[in-house]
């Protein structure tokens, strides 16, 4: 069967560098650090004392005070984006099969202020069960999907993908098959997380994933650096409207970028650690080649995972050695994490949004925070390092990797017709 | 207005986000006030929490208009 095209039509993004798609693109653009000091709890005990969070966020600016209440943080921030990009995407929800219309949301983990709030009111108690009712609804997963759906109508499918740090790029490559497989005509679809909590920072800095550098917050976030120490907890949220070709041209839609083709792979290796050879990794991008019909040498930028971990960011770098071969050398490469930090299960949407913005801008963002070389990565790759770099970028490829040894790439070709 | 209807009522209007004028005796929670079956078990809740009580389900049930809710605690709340 001749499978459908499936095109960007709509943006929306709540990070830690920007409450919206042109903020948070001026934010990468120009290498801003979205880390700081955490407000959302006193952190003062914990070996972490920092995070990327949303700056200036009062849910009573989008919500009423009845719908706040029973919406965890990271369904709000689903909402927000989910209806920034159904505007941007013009669409008219009367005029559309809503039948045919899904929303799949990446979260790696979901309400957890929700669960730790309720979890403390219980054991606070004299052990008489005293929870909420809107604690399970609130809590789970699926969620921010299941409220959007309401909000908008849509009855096409409706899930959450589950699969830690990659959990929004199986989102959004589940919506790219359903459309191109013609069971459905578009998408609300990207992820949101958050958990900068006490049991969120805690239970990472338990595992010790965290940088600690608190004397300096906005430096720590740093790929690719010799002194990386761990990566730095974010929070937010991004959507993209994904849309059949010929429904979105039918309805004179704008087209961002074209989603071509994507991949999965697990390592079969640890919990947490990533497989020294990045075996996973290299797989996970030749799957996405080949899905997307382009040859390795037609990629221009990687958004890569990046995370600043010492060997997360080793073993990612060897793939695609083991991908582009010579061509490695050419890639424009950049972790956007060093300024949003890590979103988690909404990771791999607002880098989606990131690859989008860059092919729309013809800019390769940078992988800020560089000051000591690393003699364990190829000095030949270009991490575009510190500054953003002009680039004609047809091509762009997202790697996500999750908690389990999950592995996801996305990529994306400059629109043409 | 007792001490314990105007609790009852600003519970009521925190609760379920409506207007204070709306929040009259013969008010249901369901029918008038906007409540679903889980606002309505929260409102018990908030309820038994203000007053230090624990009202058991059969009562509740009976529970269903800002009247009731008054008419209860004022009888029951310690």
């Amino acid at each position: 069967m001749q499978l459908k095209r499936v095109v960007v039509t709509g943006l929306g993004a709540l990070t830690p560098i920007g409450n919206n798609p042109d903020e948070y693109w001026q934010g990468l653009s120009t290498g801003v650090s979205g880390a700081a000091p955490i407000t959302r709890f006193d952190a003062e005990k914990f070996k972490t004392r920092f995070a990327c969070e949303i700056k200036n966020y009062d849910p009573l600016d989008h919500f009423d005070r009845k719908e706040a209440r029973k919406m965890d943080p990271f369904t709000q921030y689903a909402h927000i984006v989910a209806e920034q990009a159904v505007q941007d995407s013009g669409i008219d929800l009367d005029k559309i099969d809503v039948d045919r219309a899904g929303v799949i949301w990446g979260a790696g983990i979901g309400g957890l202020k929700t669960f730790q709030d309720e979890v403390m009111n219980f054991a606070a108690g004299d052990g008489t069960p005293k929870y909420n009712p809107f604690f399970i609804p609130k809590m789970i997963a699926d969620i921010a999907p299941g409220m959007i759906s309401i909000k908008y109508g849509f009855r096409g499918p409706n899930f959450t993908t589950v699969s830690a740090c990659a959990s929004g790029t199986n989102a959004l490559l589940d919506s790219f098959n359903y459309i191109r497989l013609g069971m459905a005509d578009m998408f609300i679809s990207g992820g949101s997380e958050a958990a900068v909590t006490e049991s969120g920072v805690g239970g990472f800095n338990a595992m010790k994933a965290l940088s600690e550098r608190n004397d300096s917050p906005e430096t720590a976030s740093r790929p690719f650096d010799k002194d990386r120490d761990g990566f730095v907890l974010g929070e937010g949220a991004a959507c993209l409207i994904l849309e059949e070709l010929e429904h979105a041209k039918a309805r004179g839609a704008k087209i961002y970028a074209e989603l071509i083709g994507g991949g999965m792979s697990a390592d079969a290796h640890h919990m947490t650690a990533p497989h020294p050879e990045g075996i996973g990794a290299t797989n996970v991008m030749k799957n996405a080649i080949k899905d997307a019909n382009i040859s390795p040498e037609e990629v221009d930028y990687i958004n890569v995972h990046g995370t600043s971990t010492p060997l997360g960011d080793l073993s990612e770098s060897s793939a695609i050695k083991n991908v582009f071969g010579a061509h490695a050398y050419d890639l424009n490469i950049s972790s956007t994490k060093s300024m949003t930090g890590h979103l988690l299960g909404a990771a791999g949407a607002i880098e989606a949004a990131a690859c989008i913005m860059a092919i729309q801008n013809q800019v390769a963002p940078p992988t800020i925070n560089h000051f000591t070389d690393d003699e364990a990565f190829d000095a030949k790759l270009n991490f575009t390092f510190n500054k953003a770099q002009n680039r004609d970028i047809k091509v762009a490829l997202s790697n996500t990797f999750g908690f389990g040894g999950h592995n996801t790439s996305i990529i994306f070709r400059k629109f043409e017709g | 207005m007792s001490d314990i209807a105007q609790k009852v009522k600003s519970i009521i209007i925190d609760k379920l986000g409506v207007e204070e004028s709306e929040v009259n005796a013969e008010a249901s929670f369901t029918n008038d006030l906007g409540a679903d079956s889980l606002d309505t078990v929260e409102l018990i809740m908030e309820f038994e929490k203000e007053f230090n009580i624990s009202i058991p389900d059969d009562q509740a049930e009976n529970i269903g208009t800002v009247g009731q809710a008054i008419t209860y605690l004022e009888e029951n709340a310690k």
